[in-house]
């Protein structure tokens, strides 16, 4: 069967069941402005929640970027200090990252259209507020005149199936926006359960921390060198002394060298 | 006929377009029933592109019922679905 016909006996179904019932046709008209009034109301709320909701969803996905370019430049250097099972770790970071930012960029796009439809309603609702503030007016003095129902069931139908449609769009704003949401949290979830390395910056992630320790270590490798290249060119009777003089950035070189494996254990934990 | 799009307004389709907009209505209903979404998504864009394209849209402050509902554009096969079985 014809799916606009169905859709078509659901929303006049919902239209008539949302018509107030009045004991005459003023108090109907005036129950239909008062109504068209509040839809319009909540309709802006809606807007209003949508626009809250977008800001969130781009704030989330600028943090993502960043992490992702912090990712790419981690995973060059750690390449460049030969640490390749790093530079691959962070790289599946990467992609857990595109990922997320992928199922955003979708979500940011449904809303997107929520919002276009939004406003098309409220724009509508607002010319249908204008003209029917008028319009109940004439009615009632018609009906007042002639004790005839003037139109006023074929116009209050109307105007019901009208908010009926604004009611289904907001309803459909609204499931978009709770599926945001609990994506955002799920991103929110990723980040503070270190399954994404911390985007506040707050602490140095992990990998940077690896990074840090061999970078630390390759200096110090590189100190040692210095030095035994100092001591093999010094002669044999000047040892004391620059030995002596060696022990202080020795023993310097000893406490980096601790402090690396220091922060080393502390990220595993 | 006075056709609504839901979450955006009304238009006036002249019979002589009806068909075509009752065929791919047709196409969509097939879609719905075999669960195929990709072939539900076209038929829903196309149904909408058509009436837009060829009937006239009424004004704003129209308050006319419609006599045909089309599912709001960018509507999933379950949406439309939930809508459907929900009833009123």
């Amino acid at each position: 069967m014809s799916v606009m016909k169905r859709l078509s006996g659901i929303v006049q179904a919902k239209a008539n069941k949302a018509l107030d019932k009045a004991e005459n046709p003023a108090d109907m008209l005036d129950l239909t402005y008062e109504k068209q009034l509040e839809n319009l109301q909540k309709v802006r709320r809606a807007l209003a929640d949508v626009a809250t909701a977008k800001k969130r969803l781009e704030l989330q996905a600028n943090d993502l970027k960043t992490q992702a370019d912090k990712l790419q430049s981690q995973a060059k250097q750690a390449l460049s200090q030969g640490q390749e099972d790093l530079a691959r770790e962070a790289l599946a970071r990467r992609a857990t990252i595109g990922e997320q930012l992928e199922g955003l960029g979708t979500q940011h796009q449904q809303v997107d259209a929520q919002q276009a439809q939004l406003t098309q309603t409220s724009q509508r609702l607002s010319a249908q507020i204008e003209s029917f503030r008028t319009k109940k007016e004439t009615m009632k003095a018609t009906y007042q005149a002639s004790k005839a129902e003037a139109g006023v069931g074929e116009a209050v139908s109307g105007i019901s199936e009208s908010m009926t449609d604004a009611g289904m769009t907001m309803q459909r704003a609204q499931d978009k926006i709770a599926q945001m949401q609990a994506r955002s949290a799920a991103v929110d979830e990723l980040l503070t359960s270190g399954a994404l390395p911390d985007i506040t910056g707050s602490a140095p992630d992990d990998i940077q921390q690896q990074l840090n320790a061999a970078s630390a270590q390759s200096d110090v490798d590189a100190q040692l060198a210095a030095m035994k290249a100092e001591l093999a060119s010094s002669a044999p009777e000047a040892l004391p002394a620059s030995s002596a003089g060696a022990s202080a950035p020795a023993g310097s070189a000893d406490d980096i060298a601790e402090a690396s494996v220091e922060t080393s254990d502390g990220a595993g934990q | 006929m006075i056709v609504r799009i839901l979450g955006d307004r009304l238009y006036d389709v002249s019979d002589r377009d009806l068909p075509g907009i009752e065929r791919l209505d047709t196409d969509m209903d097939t879609a719905l029933k075999a669960g195929d979404e990709p072939a539900f998504s076209a038929a829903l864009a196309e149904l909408i592109a058509k009436v837009r394209s060829t009937a006239s849209a009424l004004a704003d402050d129209d308050d006319r019922k419609s006599d045909l509902v089309i599912p709001p554009e960018g509507a999933t096969l379950q949406e439309v679905r939930d809508i459907l079985d929900a009833g009123v």
